[in-house]
Formats: C-alpha cells, sequence, structure tokens
C-alpha cells in the first residue's frame, strides 16, 4: 500500500530459471521451487508411466479367462505395485509436488517457498521413498493389494515390510511438503492478496496440504502397525494372536479415503484456472469453490466406513457413514456447478486443455455419481469388492486426477519450458484418452453389475467379453497418453517459443515471463485484484500488478 | 435363469433394466426390489453425468469466440447464491432419498427372520465349508430349501474372506475370530455361484463354491439321506461328481482345487452339533464355570441365555446373539456380565471355528431351559451344578475365584490357520496347513477326542450317528 512500485520495465531481460544455470549440479542441489517442481514432474510422469505398465500387464493377462502372459502369484503381485505405484508414487503427489511447488509461489507473487531447503529435502525423500519401494518390488515384491488389508498382509508368504518402509518414507515426504505449502500461503502472500482473492488452485493445493498433514500419520501408523505385525508377529491386526483385523481396515481408511480428496482436490484446482482462462471470463462463484474446497478437506475425514459396509459393521454405523457420504458429494457438486456455470456467456476457445476439461467433467461426474450411488448401502452389499468398485475409483482416479494432469501438463507447459507444443495432436491425443477411457472403465461398471469381483486371476468364462472390451480400451488408452506426451517431448526441443501469456490468462503467474526468471518478479508485485478479472486487459492488469 | 419375462409390463421393463445392465439373475426374494433402486440410482447418474456434459457442450458452441479475442470482457454474470442452493439442496435431497432407501434395504438386508434356518459357514483359504445344526456338512456346496429364509453364521479359519452370491445380490465378509451374519431367501430350485470376493491369496479367484437351492421335500430328503453326495435324485447329479460338474451348471470350484479338499474333508458326517458342542465344553472347561441348569456359579449359566438381554457391569444391557455369545469367548473382558467376577481366560485360538459354532448350538438349544435367575449369582454361591451334562463336576477340581482361571490363556501357534510359508503357484495347501492344526493349540485333548487326526474338522468326529 505504502510505495506503489512504479512501472519497473525490464525483469524480461532476466534469463530464466532454466538458463540462469546450468550442468547436472545445478540442478541437483538448487532450492528454487521451479526447478524442485520440474523434478518432481519428470519423477511423477517416470512413475506414472510404470504404473501405467504394470496396469497393461494386468489388461493383457485379463484377456483369456485362465492364464494368458502370467501366473497366479505375479499377478497378486502386479496388481499391488500397480495400485502401490499409481497412489504414492504418482497420484498423491501428482499435481500438487510439480505444478504446485511451480505455481503456488508464483501465484502468491512470492520469490520461492517459505522453507526451500526443506522442499528439495521433500524432493530427495520421495526419492528414497521410491527407490526402497521399487527395491521391495524387485526383490520379490508383495501380493497384499495396496490395501494391505490384515490379517493376510500378516500371513503373505511374501515380504511386506520393504515396501511398507517405502511408503512410510514417500509419508514423510507429503507431509514435508504440506507444511511447507502450508506455511507459503500463510506467510508468503504480497501485497494485496488475501484469502478472498487468492488463487483458487492455491486454495485447492492448501486444503490438500491441511489432509496430508493431518491424515498421513494415520497411514504411517497403520503401515508400520502391519509391518511390525508381519515381521515380528506382535498381532495386533492377527486374531489368532488377539488382535483385531478390522481395525486395521478402521485406520486404513481414515488415511484413505481423505487420501482420494489429497489426489482429486488439486485436479479441480487445475480445472478451475483452466476453465476461466479458456472462457475468458470471471469464476463464476468464487466463495462457493473456496468453501467447498475446506468443505471437501473437513467432511471427508468422516465418511471412511462406506468401506466397510460388509466388514460385519452395524446398521447403525452403516446409515451414519452413509449420510455423510452424501454430504462430502454435495461439494464436490458445488464445485461442477461452478465450472460448467463458468462457461456461460463466456468468450470461449477450445485448446487441448479445455478439451481435457470436457472428458474431465463427464468423467468426474459420473465417477463421483456412482461413488454416492455406492454410500447407498444396499447397492454395496451387491457392488463392493467388485469391478463396480475398480471401475467407480478408476473414474475419480484416472477420469478425475490423470485428465486434469494431463490438462495441467498441456495448459502450464508453455509457462515451464517457453514452448508451444502442436495443438492439433494435443486435442487428437485428448479425444483419444477420453475414448480409451470409456472404453476400458465403463465396461467394469457392467464387470461389477455381473458380479466379477476384483483382484481375479482367473473368472468364469461368462465375463470374457466385456474384459476383452476392457482391454482394448486399455491399449487404446495406453497409445493415447504416449502420444500426448510425445507430442510435449517433441516441443519442448522443436516447439516454436511461447509468448509470455499464450492463453490471454489474468492468472497470477501469467504475469511474469515464460518460463519466469529464477526469482519470479524483480520487485515484490502488489496483488490486490482478482485472477479470475477479465474486465481489465493484460496490460492493466501488469500495471496494477506493478510487474511492468 | 429363473426371471423369464413375465406377462406384466413391470416385469419387462424390469427384464429390460437387468440385461441392459448386465445383472445376473433376480433369485432371492431381495434382489428385485434392491434392483429397482439400482435402475434408478444408476439412470440419474448417466442422466446427470450426461446433461452437465451435454450443457457444457452447448454452452462452448454458443459462446465460442468468434474472430479475434476482446480485449477484455465485462459482464460474465456470477451464479446468484439462492441458485446455487437451491441446486445443491435439491441435489442433496435426491442423494437423501436414495440414502433413505439404501438404507432400510440394507436394514432389511442385515436383519434376518425369525424363522430362518440357520448354516454355519466356516471359511479358508481357499474353500467354503457348511454345517448345519442338525447333522450335516458339506464342502463348496451348499444345499438349502426354498421357500425358507436361511441365515448364515460365518466365520474364518484364516485371513478374511467374503461370501458373494451375485444371484442373490448378498455379500458378506467373513472373519477370523468372530461370527458374522447374512440372511437370504431363495424362491426356485436352481443353482447360484459363489465368489470370494475379499482378496485372500494366491487361490483367490478359484475359491467358489454353490448354493443348491432344493424344492423343500428334495431338501428333506437329502437331510434324510445323511450324505451331501449322490442322494438328491432331482436334480440329476452324478454321486462324487467333480465339483465343476455338480447340478449340470457351469459353475462351481475349479477341478484343481477339489480332489483335496475332498480327501481333506469327509464331505458329510451326521453329527449333532449340539453334542458336539456340549463334548467340547466340557473337554474345553467352560463347565466347570458354566452350567446348563441355570444354576449359579462361577460364571452366568448356559440355560435361557441366548437372545436374552445381559446386564452389562458398568451399565448397559446387551443381547446375548451369536455375536456376543462369541466375543465373550474371544474377548471374555469386553463386556463382563453384571455380577460376575472377570476371570474368564480368552479361548481365542483354543476353540477351532467349527468348536465354537458348536458351542453357540449347545447354548441356543438351551434357551428354553428354565432357571436362569434374572438377579445373578453372587460370585461366591458356587454349588455343584448338579444337572451339568458332561462330566461330573469334582469340587476338588474347582479353581481359585479370583485370578488363575483353569486354562490360562495360552498362546496358540502363530501359525495357526495362516497359509503355508512357501508360495504355490496352484493352490490348496493341504499339506502344510494340516500339519500344524489346531491340535497344537489345544493343550488339552482329553479323551473324547474323536477328531485328535482330523485336524481340518475337528467338530465332526468320525462317529455314528446316534
Amino acid at each position: 500500500m505504502t510505495a506503489p512500485a512504479e512501472a519497473v520495465p525490464a525483469p524480461l531481460e532476466a534469463p530464466s530459471y532454466l538458463q540462469v544455470e546450468s550442468g547436472l549440479w545445478s540442478w541437483l542441489n538448487t532450492r528454487d521451487h521451479k526447478r524442485i517442481g520440474v523434478m518432481f514432474l519428470a519423477t511423477v510422469t517416470g512413475m506414472f508411466l510404470i504404473g501405467g505398465c504394470f496396469a497393461l500387464a494386468l489388461r493383457t493377462e485379463l484377456l483369456t479367462p485362465n492364464r494368458t502372459i502370467m501366473d497366479a502369484t505375479t499377478y497378486d503381485r502386479m496388481f499391488t505395485l500397480h495400485g502401490v505405484t499409481m497412489v504414492w508414487l504418482f497420484l498423491v503427489p501428482s499435481i500438487p509436488t510439480s505444478f504446485g511447488n511451480f505455481l503456488l509461489p508464483i501465484q502468491l507473487g512470492a520469490r520461492d517457498l517459505a522453507f526451500p531447503k526443506l522442499n528439495l529435502m521433500s524432493f530427495y525423500t520421495f526419492v528414497l521413498g521410491a527407490a526402497i519401494t521399487f527395491g521391495g518390488m524387485i526383490a520379490g515384491g508383495t501380493d497384499t493389494g495396496w490395501t494391505f488389508y490384515a490379517p493376510y498382509a500378516d500371513a503373505t508368504p511374501t515380504d511386506v515390510v520393504p515396501v511398507v518402509i517405502g511408503i512410510f518414507t514417500l509419508g514423510m515426504s507429503s507431509i514435508f511438503s504440506g507444511v511447507n505449502f502450508i506455511a507459503t500461503t500463510h506467510l508468503m502472500r504480497a501485497r494485496g492478496l488475501g484469502w478472498s482473492n487468492l488463487p483458487l488452485f492455491v486454495w485447492t493445493i492448501y486444503g490438500t496440504s491441511v489432509i496430508m498433514v493431518l491424515a498421513t500419520p494415520v497411514l504411517g501408523m497403520a503401515l508400520a502397525l502391519v509391518g511390525l505385525d508381519h515381521a515380528l508377529h506382535l498381532g495386533i491386526f492377527n486374531p489368532a494372536v488377539g488382535g483385531d483385523p478390522v481395525l486395521f481396515q478402521h485406520i486404513f481408511w481414515f488415511y484413505s479415503h481423505p487420501a482420494v480428496y489429497i489426489m482429486i482436490l488439486p485436479a479441480m484446482g487445475v480445472v478451475i484456472e483452466v476453465v476461466p482462462t479458456f472462457a475468458h471470463r470471471r469464476v463464476s462463484s468464487y466463495v462457493a469453490v473456496a468453501v467447498s474446497t475446506v468443505g471437501i478437506a473437513f467432511v471427508g475425514f468422516l465418511t471412511w466406513g462406506h468401506h466397510m459396509f460388509v466388514s460385519g459393521m452395524s446398521t447403525f454405523d452403516a446409515g451414519v457413514f452413509g449420510i455423510m457420504s452424501m454430504f462430502v458429494a454435495i461439494f464436490s457438486a458445488i464445485k461442477v456447478f461452478t465450472w460448467v456455470g463458468t462457461l456461460y456467456r463466456g468468450h470461449i476457445q477450445v485448446r487441448t486443455p479445455l478439451v481435457y476439461f470436457f472428458g474431465f467433467l463427464f468423467l468426474f461426474v459420473f465417477g463421483g455419481m456412482t461413488g454416492v450411488a455406492l454410500a447407498t448401502q444396499a447397492l454395496d452389499v451387491h457392488w463392493t469388492d467388485t469391478y463396480f468398485v475398480v471401475a467407480h475409483f478408476h473414474f475419480i482416479m484416472v477420469g478425475g486426477s490423470v485428465t486434469a494432469f494431463l490438462a495441467a501438463l498441456h495448459y502450464w507447459f508453455p509457462k515451464m519450458f517457453g514452448r508451444l507444443y502442436d495443438e492439433r495432436v494435443g486435442m487428437l491425443s485428448a479425444t483419444a484418452v477420453f475414448i480409451g477411457f470409456v472404453l476400458t472403465f465403463l465396461t467394469q461398471f457392467l464387470l461389477g453389475n455381473m458380479g466379477m469381483p476384483r483382484r481375479y486371476y482367473s473368472y468364469p468364462p461368462r465375463f470374457q467379453f466385456l474384459h476383452v472390451l476392457s482391454t482394448g480400451g486399455a491399449w487404446l488408452l495406453g497409445g493415447a497418453v504416449l502420444l500426448a506426451l510425445g507430442n510435449l517431448l517433441v516441443a519442448l526441443r522443436w516447439g516454436e517459443k511461447a509468448p509470455p501469456n499464450p492463453w490471454h490468462s489474468r492468472g497470477f503467474e501469467w504475469l511474469v515471463s515464460s518460463p519466469p526468471p529464477k526469482h519470479n518478479f524483480s520487485t515484490t508485485p502488489r496483488l490486490d485484484f482478482s485472477p479470475y478479472d477479465y474486465s481489465m486487459t493484460e496490460e492493466e492488469a501488469r500495471e496494477r500488478a506493478g510487474v511492468g | 435363469m429363473n426371471s423369464a419375462p413375465g406377462p406384466s409390463r413391470e416385469m419387462a421393463v424390469n427384464e429390460l433394466f437387468r440385461r441392459v445392465l448386465f445383472l445376473p439373475p433376480q433369485s432371492s426374494t431381495m434382489a428385485p426390489e434392491i434392483d429397482h433402486l439400482h435402475y434408478f440410482v444408476i439412470s440419474t447418474t448417466m442422466a446427470g453425468a450426461a446433461a452437465v456434459g451435454l450443457l457444457a457442450i452447448y454452452w462452448v458452441v454458443k459462446y465460442r469466440a468468434r474472430g479475434s479475442l476482446p480485449s477484455r470482457t465485462e459482464g460474465a454474470p456470477t451464479t446468484p447464491a439462492w441458485f446455487e442452493l437451491m441446486l445443491a439442496g435439491g441435489l442433496l435431497s435426491l442423494f437423501c432419498v436414495w440414502w433413505f432407501i439404501g438404507y432400510m434395504q440394507y436394514v432389511r438386508l442385515r436383519v434376518p427372520p425369525a424363522n430362518a434356518l440357520d448354516v454355519y459357514v466356516s471359511a479358508k483359504q481357499w474353500m467354503w465349508k457348511f454345517a448345519y445344526p442338525d447333522g450335516q456338512s458339506s464342502i463348496a456346496s451348499l444345499y438349502i430349501p426354498t421357500a425358507r429364509p436361511v441365515r448364515l453364521l460365518l466365520t474364518s479359519r484364516d485371513v478374511i474372506h467374503s461370501f458373494f452370491v451375485p444371484d442373490f445380490r448378498i455379500k458378506q465378509d467373513a472373519l477370523p475370530g468372530r461370527y458374522t451374519t447374512a440372511w437370504f431367501e431363495v424362491k426356485e430350485p436352481g443353482t447360484h455361484q459363489v465368489l470370494c470376493a475379499e482378496y485372500c491369496g494366491t487361490g483367490h479367484s478359484v475359491m467358489r463354491a454353490q448354493v443348491v437351492a432344493l424344492d423343500p421335500s428334495d431338501y428333506a430328503r437329502w437331510l434324510a439321506a445323511g450324505n451331501s453326495t449322490g442322494v438328491v435324485g432331482g436334480l440329476g447329479e452324478e454321486p462324487r461328481a467333480p465339483l465343476a460338474q455338480v447340478g449340470g451348471v457351469a459353475l462351481a470350484g475349479p477341478p484343481d482345487v477339489d480332489p483335496a479338499s475332498e480327501e481333506e474333508f469327509p464331505a458329510a458326517h451326521l453329527v449333532d452339533l449340539v453334542r458336539v458342542g456340549t463334548e467340547a465344553a466340557a473337554q474345553q472347561g467352560c463347565l466347570r464355570c458354566h452350567t446348563l441348569d441355570g444354576a449359579p456359579h462361577i460364571g452366568p449359566s448356559w440355560a435361557g441365555l441366548y437372545l436374552d438381554r445381559v446386564p452389562l457391569a458398568g451399565g448397559g444391557t446387551a443381547v446375548a446373539d451369536e455375536a456376543y455369545l462369541t466375543e465373550s469367548m474371544m474377548d471374555p473382558l469386553a463386556k463382563i456380565h453384571a455380577g460376575y467376577a472377570p476371570v474368564m481366560p480368552s479361548y481365542h485360538g483354543l476353540l477351532s471355528p467349527a468348536e465354537t459354532a458348536a458351542i453357540l448350538e449347545l447354548i441356543k438349544s438351551l434357551r428354553d431351559v428354565p432357571g436362569r435367575t434374572s438377579p445373578p449369582a453372587p460370585v461366591r454361591a458356587a454349588t455343584s451344578p448338579a444337572g451339568a451334562i458332561g462330566r461330573p463336576y469334582p469340587p476338588a477340581e474347582e479353581p481359585p475365584l479370583v485370578a488363575a482361571p483353569t486354562h490360562a490363556p495360552m498362546p496358540p501357534p502363530v501359525e495357526q490357520g495362516l497359509p503355508p510359508p512357501g508360495l504355490q503357484p496352484n493352490p490348496l495347501p493341504a499339506g502344510p496347513i494340516e500339519a500344524r492344526g489346531p491340535e497344537g493349540a489345544r493343550h488339552v485333548v482329553p479323551s473324547a477326542s474323536a477328531d485328535g487326526g482330523r485336524s481340518q474338522s475337528p467338530s465332526h468326529p468320525e462317529e455314528p450317528t446316534p
């Protein structure tokens, strides 16, 4: 409010964060949130590809009712690896550690995160956790499924301990990043930037961080106890020595249901940045998005029991968990209204990120409403532990989070690397991702209706037709993802140079050049306006922020 | 197979939806109404997702940017709060309607009718075993009468399994050390596949069984024949047919599981579960503290206990159903009967699931025995339980009342009931598990241990039927 920063030209001249230093060591030892974000991005994308390879191998095995390419024990380990890789090595860290890391400080008008060294430590903790997890997988793997249900996890002849230690370590990384994001949001906001004009992506990363910090220790505890149970036969969850297996399910889902929101909230944050940009209008209801973000983060902690309706829970408890699940769905629905409402009377340009948004919208709404259907107890009895559940959470995880991750990758690609990708290939791959996805997982809803249980190596032949369709869809999906990533890799080297704001967004991250200079802003900007205010021209916005 | 389109229009619509959604036949009494809710919920879901998607596409087409973008845009409306609240409220009401109907059905799905036929289901890696109170037992085939509710009392010997019959729309986890219940009533004779729905190891996907629903008269004949093999005339089964062919339908377990299981488990013995329970209760020392005739003793008498409302130490009451009785055996200090000292040791690992079932049947058989005194006896008023069945009760053996129960809670071998150490690609761990069966856990195996050698089916000693 004091000395309004006079128009200081020149920040455009500063070398970008990519050019300011060179050499491998300058990356490995960097404290720059943007470089750490890029390292995270490369790492989690690699994890996504590895997890995807497991998925394709599993789908291929399921082409025939009996053995196709692998034996039962390999299959059991493979679906465990697929789940562990996708959940803890990709989905949980994906958007927060890459795009969150890269964008949160810029959107706040800050030079970096509050704790740059902790940020680097989070990256190496993640790498360490990934190494331990993969080491455990290579050394023999485990076959419990990513849920580690006791007492099977105690009894399994495979070794769960290394994988559990790996995931425990990954949880530490989550907590480091979460603490960092929370502190940065509270302490590092530019002048004029309050809770009522905070970019909504920051709101969702903030909500995600709160869940990470509160829920991850519970996961760590549950997994530590499973590891001790397995290694030392403590019997905490093993009824043969006086333990309680259902207790494990309660503790596990107390983390793992909120973890769903760790995966989907940042995806919602991406969408609420993408839609106003391509509609060139303000968000239709800022308050509703902010409030529903907090609502999801809170009510998400009270619904875990809906995973356990057939575990012997009392009917009263089941009723309570059922109704709480209805409430958490309403907050997601409010977000959907806002996204769609933001298209109304806009000036809409259809670009690749927006194509991903359309896919996201259908998949998220259908996936979310089947979640409500699953929380309807009488229906859940038939559906739980079948392919219906598998299809439902893939609609949310893949249809929601992965689609939003790809949208983010395309949307912020020019910002991060200063290049433009081929728009036609981008849109083609986005469409193919949607079609491949629907083919893969819509069929799995029907398989679930038929009564096909999940985690089946061999299955009765009546399920085969739908399995073959699903496998075909999975291959299409895999090819489409490779096409999308290939398009971006090509652009990285040969793409046209991007202007600072190729989408003509008013988002704060587009105030700086693309790619941004090392310290983002040469002087601290004044962000006392909304990042979704399209009644200002780009120049007026830059002037008002004091960035020239 | 039994829900051909009926004459009425309603049935035709039902059949259409069922086929479009790939749902299996509606073979239980609860299945049609659950499916009706299913149709409602899924149609709304699909319509909602499509409506949102189409609206978005419509607006994109209608409001697409023509020519170059304006450098600024004015007047984009925000959604008024009342409109947003109305939408959210309307949707929440819809969800609450789902929840209400679903919850009502769920309660009915979980609470069995009073006249249900009880069958004990015991799961282990990777097979299902069924035992009937009046003497039968069978592996992988559950024979039940039509037109009568059947209540399943499920437990597991090792890890968690889940009993899933798609045709009945029921599923219930079987937990080690506990009983859970499920019930169904089948409308017409036929065979229905049972799948294990909770991942339980290498053989999870081949842990299958079948429910064979028989006409009540056929069922009576099956019961009377005393053997599950080759006695059911009407079904055209071959005696001792390999499981995969039983019932003439492509159902049931895989051939590689079956032969061993048949050797391991004699398919049926005529054993009165109440008698087995009485013997087990005597062997395990239950009768040192509990009487069968209502006489007060160290622990509550079992006479008239079943389904009675038990006052708890520390306030409140509990209904002495299977769940409470099982919990009291496995974790006795959890809910103590008011007026009794907390001296009972845990029988976890000491009682096999089959013995637990048998003792439950014993307690249930005593439901109508009079003599359970409402104000529980003082702890020290121990008199000799003259009427107790089983061995006489030598006062010399009476345990000290305060501590040191007769049976110290001996830690059973950890491996009990757990799968073999080595991975076996093609399952059935008959050998290794049998080698350390529950005898290891039973430190006292007195004379009556007819099941001594049969670690896998301790509740079914090879004795002639009375």
